[in-house]
């Protein structure tokens, strides 16, 4: 199987060869052409507007959305597609989810921020279909040809005889005329959109969220529904060598005690091994487990020490590892240096901490199981709750609620096969499984800890002949197979091999390292420890060379030119064609001088202030950054602004990448200073918020402008929005630090390092 | 016990040690106060008891015979609530949404006693309510709207 097509999914059944969270047709053949984008993903998309529209006779329009909503705004962006194409008045159209069944909503894995960018175009095709389906059944009533008639605003006019129908009248006869061919569609002049880039569109959940009603996964109520907690391994790979609960289940209220089977092997997304205790109400199971007498078998990482694993991964990092890109000669150049610079970097575990922490109810009734969960992966969900319940997967209903926060730990459902496994217990009873924050902390797919390590030969006016990256951090991967060693394509494509710089010589390198917690995707994935190195030392060499940053970085990319990833070894791209989208230098340049410009940067700052700037290309989208500090006397650090440029191709939905850009710098910031999860006996070391600290409005960016470059058209391909906007921050506060301070920070968090 | 919430008295079945959070929760349906952290460290579980911001994650039900108690499903009844909540949809705050109830509750708080908060002042108001979507400048500039709404109006 070719890097290219791997999504999260198919990659990790291919890869391990089990198919454990995938079914067998989902591993994509090595004889197959390549397929990009969404044809690349599992199941591919669908553009029926009978399986994504409906319109009652009153008029409204309700949208099915397919992706989960977990703050991004997709449950309004898709909607506003539709609604654009089909001529809707915006007042009148209403959304609801679809639970997970990719037979027929196709792929509905909310990750990678592609959910717009890979169902614009399917989208506009639903809302154009639908449109052409009114119109002809307009034209078939009024006896008069189709192309005598067109959709506006909600009803179709016939304009020689001015009559009209609205889109209520005509659903019914509409809803019965064949869908119109793919390539017979008009889709509309973007000149002419209503919606689609425009500002100040409410977000139709809104209202329900800020009187309370939204519903969560959390917030799901069934009739005789009981409630769980569960006291799990703490360290991973451990299991319950005996309990007691005999003491648990004197306490009043308490409903039955039950042991969750662990699974032998890698994590995968199946439940840890732990006793659940399930109860009238929450308060009293988080009671009950208090009292169970559990010991358990540690495993072998009952001794996994993150600060002793530290000192092993940079051991590794000043060896030779596995040669991944080789450009040239560079220990030649390196030799020939009229100076060597260096720099390593090292980023811990953070914990995704969503403020929903992960939860899920189920019941069984007639062989039947339906789950509520908040999952970014409802099909991987389906598959592996049928699979724990031994039910057949069309036995199987998930209904994806909205979500309190996602950043990559609702893709992996061992919540919600928890609650199904309990209600298989309970004789088929409702019941809900509510993690606590310690449980959420404790047993997290933390993001991986790395060491970056990066060497430069410069020549005598400063510029890099030769440059050398080694990067040591444990694979995801290693949650899917068996002790994998190595960074797979998809990681190395985030940021570490295809950096675009013009410098001859460049070897890119993996050293070897082993996982000893679950690893999973955090928002922007691997690209976090990579643009913090790359970006950070860049700033490094500026300062050696004594040039300024900015007109150091853009030397550095070199000219204006298109890429394509092959070049650079990537073999992954973001899933996406490299045709369609190679690695556009230009855009690159564009954010970086719209975003100094836009920030002032150059300006004579007052003692103790600096400005920062980082730039970074991911999930093919272009953003740079630059942070505003002040730096007190005693250490303290506030950032009064960041600016942020941002280039994903056309804004869609520009309020909503504004709000995610917002939201990336302010988790940038958080991972930046506070971030930090810390193993001592192969337990996580923080509890709740008071010891794994996030980032609180006092400390938060005073100022977030964001400036979206304008695309040159709408046929333009769509760039990623959800992650791209984290990774350039927290190079770019500490390059600000170090402007304000000479302060130099090399690993995060931040934290204390600047107390003086 | 009885408990009087958003002007109505209701009866809970639950011992009396149960935070005010999951008889809210679990026994009353009332969904909107959310769980975040247990230890009053969030804010996601934000109300008002006799209008003072509380953690309903760490207040016994058994510490609230007599008390006035206000949710998120209550708080537009007050002006300051109504305009709070026209003010987040005008200003699209939220993001997951999620922590945005207990963001609400503590800002209708802080306008109730502060018609003309200053940054510092809704810093130092809101700081103990995290939001991990990073919607902060955002609840910023829309407790001004609503502070500015609510002047207009008085």
């Amino acid at each position: 199987m070719s890097a290219q097509m791997v999504d999260r999914r198919t990659f990790l059944a291919g890869l391990s060869g089990l198919v454990l969270v995938a079914s067998g047709s989902r591993i994509v053949k090595a004889a197959d052409a390549p397929k990009y984008g969404a044809d690349g993903m599992d199941h591919g998309w669908r553009d029926d507007p009978l399986t994504f529209v409906a319109i009652g006779e009153d008029g409204i329009v309700t949208v099915v959305v397919h992706r989960s909503e977990m703050g991004q705004g997709i449950r309004t962006g898709l909607p506003l597609v539709i609604a654009d194409e089909l001529e809707a008045d915006w007042s009148r159209v209403r959304v609801t989810q679809a639970p997970g069944d990719e037979e027929k909503f196709g792929n509905q894995d909310t990750d990678g921020s592609r959910s717009m960018r890979h169902h614009f175009d399917p989208m506009r095709r639903v809302g154009a279909a639908a449109r052409t389906m009114l119109e002809a059944a307009a034209a078939a009533a009024w006896n008069v040809p189709v192309t005598t008639v067109r959709a506006v605003n909600h009803e179709v006019v016939h304009e020689q005889s001015g009559r009209r129908l609205g889109y209520g009248a005509l659903a019914k006869a509409a809803a019965k005329l064949p869908v119109p061919a793919r390539d017979s569609l008009r889709l509309k002049d973007p000149a002419k959109f209503r919606y689609l880039g425009k500002e100040s569109i409410p977000l139709l959940d809104g209202d329900d969220i800020s009187h309370g009603r939204a519903q969560y996964g959390i917030d799901t109520r069934l009739d005789g529904m009981l409630y769980a907690v569960v006291a799990r391994t703490p360290v991973f790979g451990g299991k319950i060598a005996k309990f007691d609960a005999a003491a648990a289940e004197k306490i009043p209220g308490v409903v039955k005690v039950i042991e969750i089977p662990g699974t032998p092997g890698p994590a995968l997304f199946a439940p840890l091994n732990g006793v659940a205790i399930v109860a009238e109400d929450t308060w009293i199971a988080m009671k009950a487990r208090q009292a169970l007498q559990i010991e358990w078998n540690d495993g072998p990482h009952g001794t996994y020490d993150s600060a002793a694993y530290r000192t092993e991964l940079e051991a590794a990092a000043r060896k030779p590892g596995k040669v991944l890109r080789e450009t040239g000669d560079v220990d030649g150049a390196m030799a020939k240096a009229a100076r060597k610079v260096e720099g390593e970097y090292y980023l811990p575990h953070i914990a995704h901490a969503t403020m929903e922490p992960p939860s899920a109810a189920a019941r069984i009734v007639d062989g039947q199981c339906e789950v509520w969960a908040p999952t970014q992966a409802p099909q991987a969900t389906r598959e592996l709750v049928a699979k724990r319940l031994g039910l057949p997967f069309e036995k199987v209903t998930v209904h994806v609620t909205l979500l309190g926060g996602g950043f990559g730990r609702k893709s992996k459902p061992d919540f919600a096969a928890e609650a199904a496994f309990l209600s298989q217990q309970l004789g088929g009873r409702p019941v809900k499984v509510v993690w606590t924050r310690d449980d959420d902390l404790h047993h997290d797919y933390y993001h991986t800890v790395s060491v970056e390590r990066l060497q430069a030969g410069l020549d005598a006016q400063g510029k890099p002949t030769a440059w050398l990256h080694r990067s040591v951090a444990p694979t995801i991967v290693s949650t899917f197979a068996p002790d994998p060693q190595h960074e797979a394509p998809f990681e190395q494509g985030m940021g570490l091999i295809n950096v675009p710089f013009n410098v001859p010589n460049i070897r890119i390198e993996n050293p070897a390292a082993a996982a000893h917690t679950r690893i999973g995707w955090f928002r922007s994935v691997s690209n976090v420890p990579h643009a913090f190195a790359v970006q950070s030392f860049v700033a490094e060499l500026a300062a050696a060379a004594g040039r300024d940053h900015r007109d150091y970085l853009l030397d550095l990319i070199g000219p204006a030119r298109r890429i394509d990833p092959a070049a650079l070894k990537d073999s992954w791209n973001h899933g996406e064609s490299p045709m369609r989208y190679p690695v556009d230098t230009g855009r690159l340049r564009r954010v970086i001088e719209t975003v100094t410009r836009e920030a002032g940067w150059g300006r004579k700052l007052p003692q103790g202030q600096g400005l920062g700037l980082a730039a970074h290309y991911s999930f093919v989208s272009y953003v740079a950054a630059v942070v505003a500090v002040e730096v007190n006397a005693q250490g303290q650090l506030t950032i009064p602004r960041i600016d942020i440029a941002f280039d994903c191709g056309p804004a869609v939905y520009p309020d909503r990448v504004r709000s995610q850009l917002e939201g990336a710098a302010i988790m940038g910031v958080s991972l930046a200073t506070l971030g930090e999860i810390t193993f001592k006996n192969g337990r996580a070391q923080q509890d709740n918020f008071h010891m794994y600290q996030v980032t609180r409005m006092a400390e938060a960016p005073r100022e977030i402008r964001v400036h979206l470059l304008p695309a040159a058209d709408w046929s333009m391909p769509l760039g990623g929005v959800g992650e791209p906007g984290v990774p350039p921050i927290a190079p770019a506060l500490c390059n600000a630090i170090f402007a304000a301070t000479g302060k130099r920070i090399r690993q995060l968090p931040i934290a204390n390092q600047l107390a003086t | 016990m009885d408990l009087s919430i958003n002007g109505t008295r209701m009866t809970v079945t639950a011992s009396e040690d149960t935070p005010l959070l999951w008889a809210l929760r679990d026994r009353l349906g009332l969904t909107g106060t959310k769980f975040g952290c247990g230890m009053a460290l969030c804010g996601a579980c934000t109300v008002h008891v006799d209008g003072v911001p509380t953690r309903a994650c760490v207040t016994p039900i058994s510490t609230l015979a007599g008390k006035k108690i206000v949710t998120i499903e209550g708080i537009g009844t007050t002006p300051q609530g109504k305009a709070l909540q026209a003010a987040w949809s005008s200003v699209n705050v939220p993001q997951c949404g999620y922590c945005q109830s207990g963001q609400i509750m503590a800002a209708a708080a802080l306008l109730a006693t502060n018609p003309k908060p200053s940054d510092t002042d809704i810093e130092s108001a809101m700081t103990g309510n995290i939001c991990r979507c990073g919607t902060y400048p955002r609840i910023r500039a829309a407790i001004k709207q609503a502070a500015a709404g609510l002047e207009r109006k008085a």
